[in-house]
């Protein structure tokens, strides 16, 4: 019975964040709100295990936690720097850059 | 004993949706992303270790049990490191933290202030020097009057 109102709670809070990475206006709005979807993921698979009382799924979840940290950092390390290989570019071009979340005027 | 370990576990997931839902509460409702950054850090720690934690107890001494600990030590460690970053990246790309109430509204405006609680102080202290300064020349300018009489 308590797993149910877990599952419910995990799903609204999936719902909620699902509407933050629509709406927001940033794109580190996208990227906070990916990475929390990412974070309920991994519950939502640890508590789906307990209530079908097969707890098998945690192992999945394990990788989950690896790809959302690396995937957020992958996001974050191609809107900084435009690509994800290679040599990080020059300071000089990191002062004359625009911003990706459109507020440098 | 089994009811009371019931009863337990039961209260750490209550506790813990609560949490998870309102840090989604917040990640809509807040204005920013710092702020909206601080009320997922509350999901993402509070939440995720009172759900995990009801999830061990219901576990028992098992192996299920000790995949759950693996699993809250590495939200546990990954969760701040990635707010950090996205933090990070968000002040390196430009954009300003809100950070007094008032000014949200002026935002939208044209005469945007550069940091918004600094723009308080400052107003406040020109608007008292420049009564300062005023009542000296109407002190002066008596003076002066009162010389030419």
């Amino acid at each position: 019975m308590m797993f149910v109102v877990t599952m419910a709670a995990v799903l609204i809070s999936l719902a909620l964040a699902t509407f933050r990475a629509l709406a927001g206006p940033n794109v580190f709005d996208r990227v906070l709100a990916g990475n929390f979807v990412g974070t309920l993921a991994i519950l939502f698979l640890a508590v789906l295990g307990f209530l079908n009382d097969r707890p098998e799924f945690l192992d999945v979840g394990l990788v989950y936690a690896f790809l959302n940290i690396t995937g957020t950092y992958a996001v974050l390390k191609f809107f900084r720097y435009g690509a994800l290989g290679g040599e990080a570019p020059p300071n000089e071009q990191e002062e004359t850059r625009e911003g990706v979340s459109g507020v440098h005027k | 004993m089994d009811a009371l370990v019931n009863l337990l576990s039961w209260a750490l997931l209550g506790a813990g949706s609560f949490f998870l839902v309102v840090g989604a509460i917040g990640l809509v409702r807040m204005p920013d992303v710092f702020t909206r950054m601080h009320t997922t850090s509350v999901s993402e720690t509070l939440g995720v270790g009172f759900i995990l934690g009801g999830l061990m107890i219901q576990g028992g001494f098992t192996l299920v049990t000790f995949k759950l600990v693996c699993l809250f030590i590495l939200l546990f460690l990954t969760a701040p490191v990635a707010s950090h970053a996205i933090a990070r990246a968000a002040i390196a790309d430009g954009v300003e933290p809100i950070l007094d109430g008032p000014e949200i509204d002026a935002r939208d405006g044209d005469d945007l202030p550069p940091l918004g609680s600094t723009k308080k102080v400052t107003t406040a202290i020109d608007a008292s020097g420049a009564e300062a300064s005023a009542s000296v020349i109407v002190e002066d300018e008596t003076v002066n009057t009162g010389g030419k009489r």
